[in-house]
């Protein structure tokens, strides 16, 4: 080994504290990328096996009754490699531990073989006997949020009539990752259940005898989609069927589809913006670095060392560290993204994992580190090879303050002399402090950006749940019912408030772009739920239009005064023509509302609604909870507090809760950036303080002069920071931000005060950390140390 | 009979531990008289500029004691020997040790803000000549006018005692005995005790008492009845 390789690992050694830090943020910023975009790989991956394995449908294709004989008819479609018809319905389930029935789906299996497609993933206990038509699978999560096991009795509603069921097994399934009650949007493992019965039992609670009410088919690799659709619809049009519509359509593939993206918005939008940070201070870091070995170079070229030499020799230090941060951001982001990747393996129900990797990221970490680090080395090394070797056998010339000394006058009367020492540095070296200043900044602003987020979140929950619907309770009925059924609630004892709202499942197209969902249709003089604009003044509905949330409009790429087709998914299935007339603040879902009584007249269905929000008196919930259980036209009663965590639960374990590994991560790069700024400016520093120290200032008196410098560029980096932040709440907003729920990029006074108090704390730790060793520090040893 | 500004009774200093140890002193006894100039003479790692620093109140010993007057500097607090560094002690570096973002009079006035009994910045720059040069930066001086600044700091919160390790180390002979002639005239005209560590065995000339260091002990003490001023010295 080479003399100047020892020099080069005892170096490492002697700068190890700042070593270490400067990796670590690098590392950080690596690990975030490697991390996430190691999740989303995985997930992806993951899901996909998933859905192969058990057979998932490419196209589901709802009927009202369709006789078995269709199945060869469709089979010969031009592009469907499998069919399998079953018979899905509607259920409610009774348990001894609620008040309110719980819905349910009951889905039929073949009799005498394994489902051609939507295969079940069976966890516990046994198949069913088709034999038994007791004899059911119920879905693995909502039998453990209600403690139900093979073997238990549950008690179900199906099509009006009340039955008995034996608990046999209990699975999975790639179809129901995701389990939300039809018109909700928002998973809760314990209100709603899906059952797996023989095809035989339920054809017979349905009266689906030789008959199928839905459709699975699977296409041959290469087939047009959009065909094939259009194939079905002509074949079951006939027998009622609202629409055939392809696996991006599915509710379950949807969310879970919409969360993935969510984490690969954040995973594509928020590590490079870390990263970009940390690549940031790498060069600055490395640039006072190599500035501080000045002498040292001017020494070797005397001893001989050409320009070459000695610039590789600090390129390897840098290199060391920069490409030991990144290793280290590599192996970190593996580890983060296996213990993340549990996290959602369970919140997503997949029954094994996948584990993949995006080689991209490591690539892209480490040569982003290994550029801003070499960048910032030989920026500084081009200045310091035009040093003379003499320099290095000279006293070290004191640094050349004459310039700064016009600001000072005007200021000199009111500072002593370890202020002006202070100002005159910060004056100085404008450059060098305005890199402390705008590393600090950028920490600042990760922090301002990042804990807004969470406002954001909860800006979206309450503007979600107190703002835009004030009701306690939301009823849906089974079919399009009479106006009369508002009337029946309205006489209920204890309740105070009911508002009559239609939801009309439909296709909204505008040229290319559509979009799958629901036209909600609310009252004139509706309180409970309302459609309001961006200032929350609530938007009149009267005016005959359709009215879309934000999210709906950028989807389908529309503005107020277009025209917008509607492929109504219900009854008579018209296609309607309706103008835009507003766009509305939603966060949660992707809603579009109507006039009721416009809503229809449009379908030629009047007075008909589906459903009713209502306020009610809280002493007599428990009453009323049984009444609507006893009414036949309702199918569900879902309660806004219910409702509310379950959407707390999901942003705190979905994509969302990311933003805590996030904001973790963010702090930690803070603080690595404030600890480098107070460690250089003592490094610089240590000669002076210890001259300070002999002629009889106080470790106190003495650490003012370096915490000083440190408290006025931290001080200035806070506003710019906040600036900073501001601008970048924006982008990582629209990270998180999924068709799911949006989360707005909101100015919050208390986030900016939060993320001031992190970086000053990160400030006073590092304050304290260096002044633990200007008190430590030898005099003799510092004064012999030349710079 | 003058009072004795130090003594030392058996004072070691030992680096290290185990086989690495280096006993930098071995042991020292010294009486060193106020208002005297002292030179400590020694080839480099005799222990001289250990003792200076010891008894300057940057070090402490290993063992054996060391008095300022007749307060031991071994029992001080850090906080104590802050204080005594303060306000009795001067020092002057061969590197200077200017704060080169203050002017040669802040740096001085970074003293006399916190000493007890101060003279003022001017008069201080003016013994050492530099009364025209009050509000150049240390880039804008010499090495020797930057000594010099080193020289006014020193003194400026009139010591009792001026320790300068190597002053002229890094001076040409004509700007060296200059600042040799500063030092004279503080030991004459403040009546402070002036130690001067160096390896110029001719600077001994100009002591009054000239003490010999080898391998951490005190090999002789010459008195010098023949003082010559610093011109006379052979550089």
């Amino acid at each position: 080994m080479s003399p100047l390789d020892h020099k080069l690992l005892r170096d490492l050694w002697r700068m190890k504290g700042q070593a270490i830090a400067i990796g670590m943020v690098i590392a950080l910023g690596v690990g975030m990328l490697v991390m996430m975009t190691g999740l989303v790989t995985s997930l992806n991956e993951t899901r996909n096996a998933y859905y192969e394995r058990y057979r998932l449908a490419d196209v589901f294709a709802p009927v009202t009754r369709a006789p078995d004989r269709l199945v060869g008819r469709l089979t010969a479609i031009a592009g469907v490699s499998a069919v399998e018809p079953r018979v899905v319905g509607g259920a409610l389930i009774d348990l001894a531990d609620k008040d309110l029935p719980v819905q349910a789906q009951a889905i039929s299996l073949p009799d005498l073989r394994d489902p051609r497609l939507n295969d079940v993933f069976l966890t516990d206990g046994r198949m069913i006997d088709s034999d038994h038509t007791d004899e059911i699978l119920l879905l693995q999560s909502f039998a453990n949020a209600h403690g139900l096991r093979p073997g238990d009795r549950i008690q179900a509603t199906m099509n009006g009539a009340r039955r008995s069921f034996r608990i046999v097994g209990l699975a999975q399934s790639p179809e129901f990752l995701y389990v939300t009650a039809p018109g909700e949007l928002i998973a809760d493992d314990a209100r709603f259940g899906v059952i797996w019965m023989s095809r035989a039992g339920l054809a017979a609670a349905y009266d689906m005898q030789g008959a199928f009410n839905e459709a699975l088919l699977s296409l041959s690799r290469g087939a047009n989609e959009a065909a094939v659709l259009d194939a079905v619809d002509r074949i079951l049009a006939p027998y009622g069927g609202t629409g055939a519509y392809p696996l991006a359509d599915q509710t379950s593939n949807l969310i879970v589809s919409e969360e993935i993206g969510g984490l690969e918005a954040a995973s594509t939008g928020v590590p490079p913006i870390f990263l970009g940070v940390a690549a940031f201070l790498l060069y600055i870091v490395i640039n006072r670095m190599v500035q501080s070995e000045r002498e040292e170079i001017g020494l070797m070229k005397a001893f001989g060392y050409t320009n070459a030499e000695v610039g590789w020799h600090y390129f390897k230090l840098v290199m060391a560290i920069a490409v030991g941060g990144a290793l280290a951001g590599c192996l970190m982001g593996i580890a983060g993204g296996r213990a993340l990747i549990q996290v959602y393996v369970t919140y997503f129900k997949f029954p094994f994992l996948v584990f993949g990797l995006d080689p991209a990221s490591f690539v892209i970490g480490v040569s982003v580190s290994i550029f801003s680090a070499s960048v910032g080395g030989l920026l500084v090394l081009r200045s310091v090879f035009a040093l003379t070797p003499a320099s290095a056998m000279r006293a070290p010339a004191p640094a050349d303050y004459s310039r700064t000394g016009a600001i000072g006058h005007a200021l000199n009367r009111f500072l002593d002399q370890p202020s002006r020492m202070v100002v005159r540095r910060i004056t100085r070296q404008p450059g060098r402090m305005a890199g402390a200043m705008i590393g600090i900044a950028c920490g600042m602003a990760l922090c301002v950006s990042m804990i807004t987020i969470y406002a954001g979140f909860s800006r979206t929950i309450d503007l979600t749940f107190n703002v835009i619907d004030r009701s306690d309770v939301t009823v849906s009925f089974t079919h399009a019912a009479s106006e009369s059924t508002i009337f029946e609630l309205r006489r209920m004892q204890g309740v105070t408030l009911v508002e009559p709202v239609r939801h009309v499942p439909a296709v909204l197209r505008n040229g290319l772009d559509t979009h799958r969902g629901v036209i909600t249709g609310l009252g004139p003089d509706a309180r409970l739920a309302r459609a309001l604009d961006a200032d929350l003044a609530e938007i009149p509905l009267q005016t005959g239009g359709i009215v879309l949330a934000t999210a709906l409009a950028d989807i389908l790429n529309i503005r107020p005064g277009d025209m917008l087709t509607v492929e109504v998914r219900e009854g008579r299935q018209p296609v309607l023509q309706i103008p835009v007339t507003a766009v509305a603040e939603s966060l949660l879902g992707s809603p579009s509302y109507m006039d009721l009584a416009k809503l229809n007249r449009a379908l030629r269905e009047p007075n008909r609604v589906s459903g009713a929000y209502l306020t009610i008196d809280e002493a007599r919930a428990t009453d009323i909870y049984k009444a609507l259980q006893d009414m036949p036209t309702v199918a569900g009663v879902s309660l806004k507090s219910d409702a509310q965590v379950s959407f707390q639960t999901l942003m705190d374990t979905g994509a969302g809760a990311i933003r805590y590994v996030m904001g973790a991560i963010a702090f930690i790069i803070t603080f690595g950036i404030v600890y480098n700024a107070a460690r250089i400016a003592y490094a610089e520093r240590s000669r002076d303080l210890a001259s300070l120290r002999v002629i009889g200032f106080t470790r106190g008196e003495a650490a003012f002069v370096l915490l000083g410098e440190l408290a006025v560029v931290t001080l200035v980096a806070l506003p710019l920071g906040a600036l900073m932040g501001y601008y970048l709440s924006f982008g990582i907003a629209a990270g998180f931000s999924s068709e799911l729920y949006q989360i707005p990029a909101i100015f919050d006074a208390a986030s900016y005060g939060f993320a001031a108090m992190v970086v000053i704390g990160a400030a006073v730790g590092s304050g304290w950390l260096v002044k633990r060793d200007i008190d430590r520090a030898e005099l003799v040893s510092a004064l012999k140390t030349r710079e | 009979m003058r009072k004795n500004t130090f003594s030392t009774k058996g004072l070691t200093k030992v680096y290290g531990e185990g086989r690495s140890a280096v006993h930098a002193l071995r042991g020292v006894d010294l009486d060193i008289p106020e208002g005297e100039i002292v030179v400590l003479l020694g080839p480099s790692g005799s222990g001289k500029s250990t003792l200076l620093n010891i008894i300057g109140g940057l070090d402490r010993g290993t063992d054996g004691d060391a008095f300022f007057q007749d307060q031991n500097l071994s029992e001080m607090t850090d906080k104590q020997l802050t204080l005594y560094r303060r306000n009795h002690v001067g020092f002057v570096f061969q590197f200077y040790n200017l704060m080169p973002s203050l002017t040669a009079r802040e740096n001085v006035e970074l003293v006399t803000e916190i000493a007890n009994d101060p003279m003022d910045p001017d008069d201080a720059l003016a013994m050492v000549g530099l009364r025209e040069r009050v509000d150049h930066f240390p880039a804008q001086l010499s090495g020797g006018e930057q000594q010099r600044v080193a020289i006014a700091r020193a003194v400026a919160k009139n010591p009792t005692v001026l320790f300068c390790d190597e002053p002229t180390g890094a001076l040409d002979s004509m700007t060296g005995r200059a600042v040799l002639n500063v030092l004279k005239d503080v030991n004459e005209k403040l009546g402070a005790t002036v130690l001067i560590v160096t390896h110029a065995a001719s600077q001994a000339a100009m002591a009054d008492r000239v003490i010999h260091f080898a391998d951490g002990a005190i090999r002789e003490v010459v008195m010098n009845k023949n003082k010559l001023t610093p011109e006379e010295i052979d550089w």
